[in-house]
């Protein structure tokens, strides 16, 4: 059995350990957590041969270094366009590598995108909370964060390949500016001059961004009075506005139920590509039936499918005698 | 049209879901109808569907879009709605135990002030309440328990507290709950509880399920200490 052992040299905030997540306990107040950007684990994971929602490391725009200590693991890393260095020598930012005792890599934020996810061939040792190893950033239950220091263990075949590659960054991986949503379920609070800004308004990412989160800047979207509203579930995607006419776009570790109204609600496919932007860049939104959504949800999932199968071939390497 | 437990409103929410309304203010009427859904789609679940999460006066069901849409789910909830499910199912009683001593509960002289009675009276107040879970929310294990008894019914304070510890049994308005992780809030916090509400079990996750009825027990400080020490070290 095979060991390599990674110590956490730096963490940015928000850098977890993350799972495929833990959907199913909303009903008691535990959003599903997991990646912020749920394609790019189940991309990096796929470039491994691993099961797609395998416990992998979660990139913030804060960065990560890691020192490997002992041992040797292959990594693979998808999501955004970040920078990454293995003793000071460039890799491509969508690639497959091993890092060898010794070893530093360096993960910093590049030209395109905000969060990454780095997934370990062999298994990463973590704890779980509820059958999952998914962070839940508010309780720290699952996985944890990473903070300086912290050492983490994986075993098994930890080192799969010894080529580097790359990995096909596909066009619906970038950030996504123009959003799907459905209207509501709690737009009658607003009045139709407020929708109509929703609808054709230009939005901003603003700096309030965090895994519970996003916080717009632009157009304010006063609702009507609304405060008895009694609490309601909430999703990833809800836009909810509070008195003060903000919207906020929840993402992973979203709180469940909540008195404030939501406008509307993204296309889950959407929040991938909107936690790719980041602070300052434009937002719009599309209002689409709930028809077109199913429709939309059912194209984009063919497609990454056909991806995940082309990446998932075995790789062969080029002086294979076969 | 406003909706009502007998003719609710169903909403398409994104691509993935539905929720059912039963009225659009408090009502109890409408939350023994989220209820009784909630457990007719635990033993009917419609295709596709990936979990329901119940509410006071409403129940969303999350569903996947590559197995189903909001039509079929939809007609799925009328057939179930219109069965006349009723929740015949006695609830479960769930015992938290709480430890009213002056460190434990320091805004139990403020509410004492407030509502004009004495600290005893307060926790006898208190401890007389009907309590059931109404929904979860907020956090991990936040069960929103209805039922504060009215002469103890305040508005929550102005601004929030920091730093109040996992454990604290907490009172706004008609609504009591006890907290799980530190965190800022601006309920009253009349006690201190070592009960378990979290439990790390894969099967019972969590103490309560919605529609549980809830009693709370006076325990010494002592035995709050030990009940703590207990809990560590399982």
């Amino acid at each position: 059995m095979t060991e390599a052992l990674l110590r956490v040299v730096f963490a940015g905030p928000h850098v977890t350990l993350q799972d495929g997540g833990r959907p199913g306990q909303m009903r008691f107040g535990v959003p599903a957590s997991g990646p912020m950007d749920r394609k790019a684990l189940r991309i990096a994971n796929t470039a491994l041969g691993n099961p797609p929602d395998a416990t992998g490391i979660e990139v913030s725009p804060g960065g990560l270094v890691l020192d490997c200590l002992s041992g040797a693991v292959t990594l693979a890393m998808v999501g955004g366009g970040f920078i990454l260095h293995i003793d000071g020598r460039k890799l491509g930012s969508w690639s497959v590598f091993t890092l060898r005792a010794g070893q530093r890599l360096t993960v910093r934020l590049g030209p395109w995108g905000s969060w990454a996810c780095l997934a370990v061939a062999g298994h990463l040792i973590s704890e779980t909370w509820l059958g999952s190893t998914a962070t839940h950033g508010l309780s720290g239950l699952g996985g944890g964060r990473l903070v300086a220091g912290r050492v983490l263990r994986v075993t098994g075949p930890s080192q799969c390949e010894t080529a580097e590659r790359s990995i096909p960054c596909p066009v619906w991986t970038r950030p996504r500016h123009l959003l799907h949503a459905v209207w509501g379920p709690q737009e009658r609070f607003f009045p139709p001059e407020v929708r109509t800004r929703l609808a054709t308004g230009t939005f901003l990412v603003s700096s309030a961004i965090d895994r519970m989160g996003l916080r717009l800047d632009g157009p304010s979207l006063p609702p009507e009075e609304s405060l008895g509203i009694p609490s309601e579930p909430i999703l990833r995607g809800s836009v909810q506005v509070a008195g003060d006419g903000r919207p906020m776009i929840l993402l992973s570790d979203h709180q469940t139920t909540g008195g404030y109204p939501k406008i509307a609600t993204l296309l889950a496919d959407d929040v991938d590509g909107l936690v790719q932007c980041r602070p300052g860049d434009p937002l719009r939104f599309r209002l689409i039936t709930p028809e077109e959504a199913v429709q939309i949800a059912r194209q984009r999932a063919r497609a990454v499918d056909q991806y995940l199968s082309a990446l998932a071939r075995p790789y062969l390497p080029t002086n294979s005698n076969e | 049209m406003t909706p009502t437990p007998a003719s609710p409103r169903f909403r398409a929410v994104a691509d993935h879901a539905v929720q059912v309304e039963f009225a659009e203010t408090l009502s109890d009427d409408a939350h023994a109808a989220v209820l009784a859904l909630d457990l007719a789609l635990a033993s009917d679940p419609p295709r596709g569907m990936r979990e329901a999460v119940p509410a006071y006066v409403s129940l969303l069901v999350d569903f996947d879009p590559l197995e189903t849409d909001h039509r079929a789910v939809e007609s799925s909830l009328r057939r179930l709605i219109q069965a006349g499910a009723t929740v015949n199912r006695q609830p479960a009683e769930r015992v938290v135990e709480v430890c009213y001593d002056a460190p434990l509960a320091p805004d139990l002289d403020a509410v004492a002030q407030r509502t004009g009675l004495d600290r005893e009276a307060v926790i006898a107040a208190h401890l007389a309440g009907r309590y059931h879970v109404y929904m979860y929310g907020f956090a991990p294990g936040y069960a929103y328990l209805a039922g504060v008894p009215p002469a103890l019914r305040l508005n929550r304070k102005p601004a929030p507290v920091r730093g109040v510890v996992a454990g604290s049994v907490l009172i706004a308005g008609p609504q009591c709950l006890v907290s799980t992780l530190t965190m800022p809030t601006g309920w009253w916090i009349i006690g201190r509880s070592p009960t378990p509400i979290l439990l790390d079990d894969p099967a019972r996750p969590f103490l309560f399920d919605v529609g549980d009825r809830v009693i709370f027990r006076r325990i010494t400080r002592a035995a709050f200490e030990l009940a703590r020490k207990e809990g560590a070290d399982d």
